[in-house]
Formats: structure tokens, sequence, C-alpha cells
């Protein structure tokens, strides 16, 4: 049995009179206690499916299953044993950070006390503000908060809608950790993030573009089946030098990363000569190309590009 | 049910947590109650009159003292000529002219009558035809002496009169204050009720924190009462400070039983709180949910008698209070303060009441979605 399975989930939304396509034919397996990452840009359908998941939303058209119970017919049942973490803080900002637990274990008909155990290691980094109002707790804060109150109730699946959007670095590192742990309490985990850097962490990862799924995979997977070679380019003046290469017509593709550019030729022999050749045609100072390992982020821009 | 109670218990905690809200459940509905009744004043005072005077004679003079002496006019001016007086009211500065004939005195006591003429500033209606009237009353009243003075009567009235006197029942003194004070109450309570409650769930909408009760097992009937408790209390605590406001500064004391009225407002508080629970449901965000609320109970206000009579108003509009919740609470509360009547005289409201209560709410629960 999977903890989350979608068979030809669509949806569609009605914009000005325009059918818009939120999602087309998504078929998805998850595992139990599986860390799932659903990766995806801004506007390719990761709210939808996850609100379709946890029976706010309904589809159009396909069917599927949280642990075991149908998302259309047993939603009271599937409500019963999730937890949901809305991409926006949604706790009550005029209640105090206690008062929020307590009014959501008393929703589900349990206590702060029966499953403290389970969020104990989040809850302790903020009790000391127990008796501050959520809504005047730091971002990271009301995070962790948020996270209290979708596992109180001790759900076996929990969905995060882009936990980590407008975090600082080292609170998303944290946030992660914690997920981490949750896994060993056999909680299945399906989180939606635009940041692909995440994806490595996650146990498998399925990209979803323009509401379709186009790869489902292990991190490691997706890393090795990446073929194309790739090259990282600098010069003095990187902004004209990403202009140059994205009108030389025998780059597939080329992507600013960090110091450098990340480049994949089309069929070309010599790539680095070649290259070089057309850079200092363009008047370029202090080239340098290298060839590197891909990375999750690298594999992840390539197929976006080779799926659009 | 033990969460309906963990949600009542959510709701007065947010509530209390400001400050602000509870000077206005408290310090709002005072304050209107003392400052509203003064302003609905039905009593017209102070209309301006000018008297244009052609004939300068003795009867002219206390006629003018008459109208001079009376509490509703003040004599703005004393003038040879029409036009100046016209020109006065133009500026607004005059409600009514009263111009007398040159030779008035002497034609009323040659030919028995004599004609005056009173221009009226109709721009405010209201004011108009009761200065009209005030001003006929006392012409008549003059006249009257004159013919005592005049005509020696016989001893048998040779043309039977019939004379007519009346008093006014359940309001001898036709204190306004004894019928706009309750009927303002009820519009308070509704203003608060239905404002609160309609603004309550949309706020929870608009900061997402539905979307966290959506998720959960809560069942919509449970959250929908959770929501209208709360406010149905704070509902009979505005209640009752008004009625003691009434009672204190107004000297306005129910001739009917205090529990009738309570029997009724229980009614008509899930009724009112269940219309804004219902337009938070339509409403996305709270502005919305303020404009709707206040056109709906702009239109009930207006057609619930409290201000005009309900008899006069068109035979549609008559049908429109039929299903206008503010309009039986109006007629209760003035029939239990003024009239005492009792919980068998107010059953028909009531029942009504019920009714609408009965539709309303179960409606609210259904349209309020927690999946879409």
């Amino acid at each position: 049995m999977f903890a989350i399975e979608a068979i030809g989930i669509s949806k569609s939304y009605r914009f000005k009179k325009q059918e818009v396509k939120a999602l087309h034919d998504i078929n998805l397996q998850i595992l139990q206690s599986e860390l799932f990452g659903l990766i995806g840009p801004d506007g390719s359908g990761k709210t939808s499916l996850i609100r379709i998941l946890n029976t706010l939303l309904l589809a159009d058209s396909g069917t599927g299953s949280v642990d075991g119970l149908d998302i259309v017919k047993d939603f009271e049942a599937i409500r019963r044993r999730v937890g949901y973490m809305p991409g926006r803080f949604s706790l009550y900002t005029d209640l105090t950070v206690e008062e929020n637990l307590q009014f959501f274990a008393s929703v589900f008909n349990t206590t702060i006390k029966e499953n403290y155990s389970l969020i104990k290691s989040i809850y302790q980094q903020i009790e000391p503000f127990k008796h501050r109002r959520a809504g005047q707790l730091s971002g990271g804060m009301k995070q962790k908060l948020a996270l209290s109150c979708a596992l109180i109730h001790r759900p076996s699946v929990l969905f995060l809608d882009e936990p980590t959007t407008g975090v600082d670095a080292v609170s998303r590192k944290e946030f992660w950790d914690m997920l981490k742990e949750l896994q060993a309490n056999e909680i299945t985990i399906l989180v939606s993030t635009p940041y692909m850097d995440e994806a490595a962490i996650c146990d498998r990862v399925a990209l979803i573009q323009d509401g379709s799924l186009f790869k489902v995979d292990k991190p490691t997977q997706i890393v090795d089946d990446f073929t194309p070679k790739l090259f990282g380019i600098r010069t003095k003046e990187m902004f004209r030098l990403i202009e140059d290469l994205k009108s030389w017509n025998s780059v597939h593709s080329c992507f600013a990363f960090g110091d450098s550019c990340h480049v994949i030729f089309k069929d070309l022999n010599n790539e680095v000569a070649a290259c070089k050749t057309y850079l200092m045609a363009k008047q370029h100072q202090d080239i340098e190309i290298f060839q590197i390992k891909a990375g999750i982020e690298d594999c992840f821009m390539y197929l976006m590009k080779k799926s659009a | 049910m033990r969460t309906v109670l963990f949600i009542i218990q959510k709701e007065f905690s947010q509530f209390f947590r400001e400050k602000t809200n509870i000077r206005m459940l408290l310090v709002m509905p005072v304050i209107q109650l003392i400052l509203l009744p003064l302003a609905a004043n039905y009593e017209v005072r102070n209309i301006q009159i000018c008297i244009v005077d052609h004939d300068h004679s003795g009867y002219v003079r206390e006629l003018t003292h008459k109208i001079a002496a009376s509490p509703y006019f003040k004599l703005n001016s004393y003038l040879d000529s029409y036009k100046d007086g016209l020109e006065r009211m133009e500026h607004d500065e005059v409600d009514i002219v009263l111009e007398i004939p040159p030779d008035f005195e002497k034609t009323l006591i040659r030919e028995n009558e004599a004609a005056l003429s009173a221009s009226v500033n109709a721009v405010n209606g209201q004011r108009a035809s009761l200065g009209a009237q005030y001003l006929l009353a006392i012409l008549r009243d003059f006249n009257r002496e004159i013919r005592l003075k005049w005509v020696q009567f016989p001893k048998f009235n040779p043309v039977p009169i019939i004379q007519i006197d009346h008093s006014f029942w359940y309001n001898p003194m036709m204190n306004y204050k004894h019928f706009m004070v309750p009927g303002i109450l009820v519009i308070l309570l509704t203003m608060v009720g239905a404002n609160m409650s309609a603004l309550n769930l949309v706020r929870e909408k608009e900061l997402g924190t539905i979307e966290q009760i959506n998720v959960s097992p809560i069942k919509k009937y449970h959250f929908i009462i959770g929501k209208l408790i709360p406010f149905w209390i704070m509902g009979q605590v505005v209640l009752t400070l008004g009625l003691l406001i009434a009672r204190l500064i107004y000297g306005i004391v129910p001739l009917g039983s205090i529990f009738s009225i309570y029997l009724f407002s229980s009614a008509y508080l899930l009724c009112i709180l269940g219309l804004g629970l219902l337009i938070s449901t339509f409403a996305n965000t709270q502005q919305q949910a303020m404009l709707i609320s206040f056109f709906v109970m702009m239109v009930f206000i207006l057609l619930s008698g409290l201000y005009t009579s309900i008899d006069s108003m068109p035979q549609w509009a008559q049908w429109v209070t039929k299903i206008n919740p503010i309009a039986y609470f109006v007629q209760v509360m003035r029939l239990v303060i003024m009239k005492g009547s009792g919980i068998k005289d107010i059953l028909p409201h009531l029942a009504s009441i019920l009714l609408m209560a009965g539709i309303i709410i179960p409606w609210a629960i259904w349209h309020y979605r927690k999946r879409s």
C-alpha cells in the first residue's frame, strides 16, 4: 500500500472565461515514511496537487488515496490523520504560541501532553516564547510553531507546502533536519519547494512543471542519469558572457550559477577550443572553461528546459 | 460537543485579547444610545417665522405676540414687504412667511372673515408640515378668542357641534424618547451583532487560518455554532447595557416583563448572527463583508418602522417588512416596554423570527464549504 497515491489527477481553473490547466494527468506513488519532494517553479501546480491530496480541493478527474483512504469518499477520515502546513502562515496571530498549540490539539481531540514526545525537539526551541502571540514571532519561529501544530495530532502523513519559502538559509537547514528526524517516527512527508538545492535531502523527488510531472526518482539517480557534458565558464564580464552564450546557436542551455556559467553544448566537437575562439571574437578577457560534474540543480535545469 | 466548547473558548480569548474590542463592544453602544435619541427628535422647534405686516393694527400685534410666545416659533423678522420676506426664505433664514393683508382688522370686523397668507419653506418636508400645522393651531385659537369677544353665543347652540378630545394611550405625554430609545437599542444590537459575526469568519479567510480549520476534522456545524455562541452572549450583554441606560438616563422602565424581552432577543440574536455568518460565507474579504452587511442592514433599518410608520409604506415595502427581523424586534420592544405586552402577545413575532433563524443558520452552515 502506498502512503499517498494519485492516479490521473487533473484540475483546471476558469480564469476570465479561459480554462487554465493547473494539473494534467498526475500519477504519483509515495511510499510509507518517505520524505518526498515536489520540486517545481512558481505556478507549476504544487499547491493545487497538495490541496487535492489533503481533501481541500476537488479534482476535475482522477482519483487518489492517502493512507489507503479515498481522497473524495473518505475525506473525513483523511482529515483526522494528515497534518497540513500551508505556504502562508495560517495560525491565529492573536493567540499565544501555547494557545495555538492547545487549540489545534483539542480540535483533533487530543492534548499537547499526549503527543509531546513527537514535537518535543521542535517545540522546545520556541517554548521560551510560549506566552508570546504567534503574530509576534520571527519567521523561523512561526514556521516551527506551524510545524508543531501540524504534528500535534500525530498524523501519519504530513503535507508541507513550500515551508522554506522566505526563510533564511540557516533556518532552512534546521527545518530540513527536523523533517529528517520526523521520518524516524514513521511519518510520510510530502514537501513542495521551489528550491532545487533542497531536493538532494529528499528520499525521492518529483519534478513538476506546467501541471505535469516529468521525472520521479531518487536525487542521486537523477544525477547519475544526467548524460550531457557540463562546462563551467568564467570571464571578466559575467553579464555579457551570459548574453553572448545564449545568443550562440551551439549552446543548448546556459545558466548563471554562482560565479560561473553552467553550459551544455549542442553536438560540438572540441567544445572548449571552439568556445574559446567564439568568446575571444566577442572580446572577452580572462576566459576560463572547465568541465564540471553536474549537481542536482543542473539536472533540473536541463530537464525543465528539455520538457518545455 | 467538546469541539464547540474549544472553539468558543478560542473566540473569547481572541476577542478579549484586544482591548479595542472590549471598548467597541461596551463603550460604543453606550455613547450611541446617549447621543442618538437626542438627535432623532421628532418635535420641531425654533421654526423661524417672518411676519409681513401691511395692516399694523391691534389684532396683528396680538397675533404676533401669540406666535412669538409659542415655544415652537421664533419671530425672525417683522417686515413691510413680502418680497423681503421671501428673500430671507431663499437665504434659508426663515421657514415661514406670514403675510397679513392691509385692512386685515377692518375686514375681519366688518365682514366677519379675513384672509391671511402663509408661505412655508418645504425643503425639509417634515419641518414644513409640522410648522404649518402649529401655525394653523395658533390661528384657530386666535380666531376663537376673537369670536368670543365679538359674538354673543346663544344659550344653546343652534347647530350641533362635535368636539373631539384625544388622549395618547401607552405614551400619554407623547414622549418620543419612549418609542425611539427601544428602537435605537434594537438597531445597535443588530449592528454590533451582524457586523461582528460577518467580519469574524471572513477574517479567518483573509488570514488563512480557515485553511487549518478546513483540513481538520471539525464539523461544519460545530464551527458555525462555535462562532455563533460567543457573539450571542456578547449581544445579550449589549442589550442588558442598553436597557440599563434606558432606565438610568431616560427613565424608561419596561411595563412588560424583562423576561419576554430576553426571550425574544435570544431568538433574534440567533437570526441576526446567522445572517452575519451567512454574509461572511459569501464574502472573501472583510471589506466585502462590511459593505454587504452595511447594505442589508441599511435596507432593513429603513424598512423597520423605527423612523417611519410601516402602515404608511407602500404595499411592496410592507411585504418586505414581513421578512425583516429588525421590524419584528422594534415592534416587540415597543410592545413590551410601552404597552406591557406579555409573552402571549409576542408569540407570533417570536415564531416568525425563529422561522427565519431556522432558515438562515442551516443556510450558512450549508454554504460554508470546507473544500472547493
